[in-house]
């Protein structure tokens, strides 16, 4: 790729999302918007390697978008054939759209990127199609980038954006902010694809893995943008406290050869304490704004506990189980309580833990998870009972079908006395 | 070679000419300042911004370089100096190209310059470094017991 190729390329990842949006206002439809403003890339890689890269390149790019627009809503009116109204109708918006390019409002273009978002993480949409939709209209992705990140084909993912934009099209989805109950509604949709995004970066585990990996960081950003456009939305800064948190142990999670390290094993030194403290700062907005209670926040509050615990045995595993008691509440899930049980193991004892986890044995949705089997292990080998300890060991091999969880099981299988 | 899309962070430092002999009081205009908050604020809008710091004059620094494990303490002025550091922003992107196009859209006045360099990610280590800096703890903490 030549300089001015790359320059391109980074102005569109810059200026794409603010791009769409403006169009997007006077489409009304981000399907034809994105198109647009694709085709004003495309204007801009036949044209700026030889006649330069213009002197304010975002510009350059609305006003060719602009171009197209116009030609475009002209050429529509000339099918439908009508007069009079149409004329005017088209006046005025190409009055519309010359606000949009022009004025450049920062509010207005604030406003337009949340409309943006909002729409292409709407609830008509199938998860996956918000999910591919959002990497590339509020990310800037690129089809291929997307699919990379994924492991799908190309051209499935292409499929899958191609029906979400046929889908907001069909169901006259509007482009707006939601407001009143739908907006706390909606809000939940649009973070629940930007958690989706992030834990499909932060399960990535190998080397190859990378362009996953990446969608850690294009989720957090995407929830530092959301800050700022939402910035009395609770959750907003919950999920972002979150994330910023657990990505903050990004560079201790893995071992030289690419093998998971567990939280307790990690070398906290590689923590980035400086992302730990913009994680711990956005947790603080959330429960500064009532928030502290909800999903993402508790979440959050957990994982600052291990983040401020300076080795494992500091952690405040009282703490952690008071939270882990109001997640449950809240959102009662067979997951959370597995890990409640963890957490009254490290606070009270493994006898304590053992218990907690023998409720759960009966729970339909880990009858063969794994974990379940390996944390009782984990119980029994700190009670001394060796023999029962190996046996859940050989059940949780036979559960899990991942190399790397079995390579963890069998050395702890090893490393388990054969007598009690 | 593939064309990878990596995150990564970059430090722009802002080179200043004349800052050298500024008072140590010396401040900037209203409008500049607004134009800067404007900057900041688009940075940190698109999710980049990870950190931004503006240093003091240098009339109120002072250098400390060492000789064969001796430390001597200059203060100002430096002859030798025509151009300080003025500040910096961390931020967080997908390209080296990324990062200059928001060098170059930073509201900067004719004698300041921005300097682009990328930071060290653990992954840009050599073995050898990492190794050393999993031991740097356990020197500081002998240090700590000693003292």
């Amino acid at each position: 790729m030549s300089d001015t190729h790359k320059a391109i390329e980074a102005v569109w990842k810059i200026e794409s999302t603010r791009l769409i949006a403006g169009i997007a206002r006077v489409t009304r439809d981000i399907g034809i918007a994105e198109e647009l403003a694709q085709d004003a890339l495309v204007a801009a890689l036949e044209r700026w390697p030889e006649e330069g890269i213009p002197e304010k390149p975002a510009a350059w790019l609305m006003t060719a978008a602009k171009r197209r627009a116009i030609d475009s809503l002209r050429r529509g009116r000339m099918l439908e054939q009508r007069h009079g109204e149409i004329a005017r109708e088209l006046e005025f918006q190409q009055q519309r759209l010359g606000e949009a390019m022009d004025q450049a409002l920062d509010q207005v273009i604030d406003d337009d990127v949340l409309r943006l978002i909002f729409t292409a993480c709407h609830p008509v949409l199938a998860v996956e199609g918000r999910v591919a939709l959002t990497l590339r209209v509020a990310c800037g992705l690129t089809t291929a980038e997307i699919a990379r990140s994924f492991l799908v084909p190309e051209k499935t993912l292409g499929q899958r954006i191609f029906r979400a934009k046929k889908t907001l099209a069909e169901a006259h989805v509007p482009f707006e902010t939601p407001r009143g109950d739908d907006l706390r509604r909606r809000v939940e949709s649009v973070l629940s694809v930007v958690y989706l995004v992030f834990n499909e970066g932060y399960t990535a585990t190998s080397g190859e893995e990378w362009m996953r990996a990446t969608l850690c960081v294009e989720a957090v950003r995407l929830g530092r943008r959301l800050a700022k456009l939402l910035p009395d939305e609770s959750e907003v800064h919950g999920l972002l406290a979150l994330m910023e948190l657990q990505a903050s142990r990004a560079a201790a999670r893995r071992g030289p050869t690419g093998e998971a390290v567990l939280l307790s094993e990690q070398d906290r030194s590689f923590w980035d304490h400086a992302q730990i403290q913009r994680g711990m700062a956005a947790l603080a907005r959330a429960q500064d704004l009532g928030g502290g209670a909800h999903t993402y926040a508790l979440q959050a509050a957990i994982a600052a506990c291990h983040a401020q615990a300076k080795a494992a045995a500091e952690t405040d595993w009282k703490q952690i189980v008071l939270l882990y008691d109001a997640l449950l509440q809240i959102s009662p899930s067979p997951i959370v309580a597995l890990n409640r049980a963890v957490a009254v193991g490290m606070a009270q004892g493994p006898g304590a833990g053992l218990h907690a986890l023998d409720a759960l044995a009966a729970e339909p949705a880990l009858t063969n998870y794994h974990l379940l089997p390996s944390v009782r292990a984990d119980l029994l080998t700190k009670l001394g009972r060796f023999a029962e300890a190996r046996e859940e060991l050989r059940r949780a091999l036979a559960m899990t079908e991942n190399r790397r969880e079995q390579d963890l099981l069998t050395a702890k299988l090893n490393q388990t006395p054969l007598n009690d | 070679m593939m064309n990878k899309m990596m995150w990564m962070r970059f430090m722009m430092v802002v080179i200043r000419t004349g800052f050298e002999t500024a008072a140590a009081d010396a401040a900037h205009g209203a409008e500049a300042v607004a134009r800067m908050m404007e900057y900041n604020k688009s940075l940190q809008k698109a999710g980049e911004l990870l950190g931004l710091d503006e240093l003091f004059p240098p009339s109120t620094g002072a250098r400390v370089s060492n000789a064969d494990g001796t430390a001597t303490v200059t203060d100002r002025p430096f002859a030798e100096a025509k151009e300080a550091i003025g500040g910096c922003w961390i931020i967080q992107v997908r390209s080296r190209e990324e990062a200059l196009e928001w060098a170059r859209r930073a509201p900067m006045d004719n004698n300041e310059i921005i300097e682009v360099r990328q930071i060290y990610e653990r992954a840009d280590f050599s073995i050898v470094v990492q190794k050393a800096a999993e031991g740097f703890e356990d020197h500081s903490n002998a240090a700590a017991a000693k003292a």
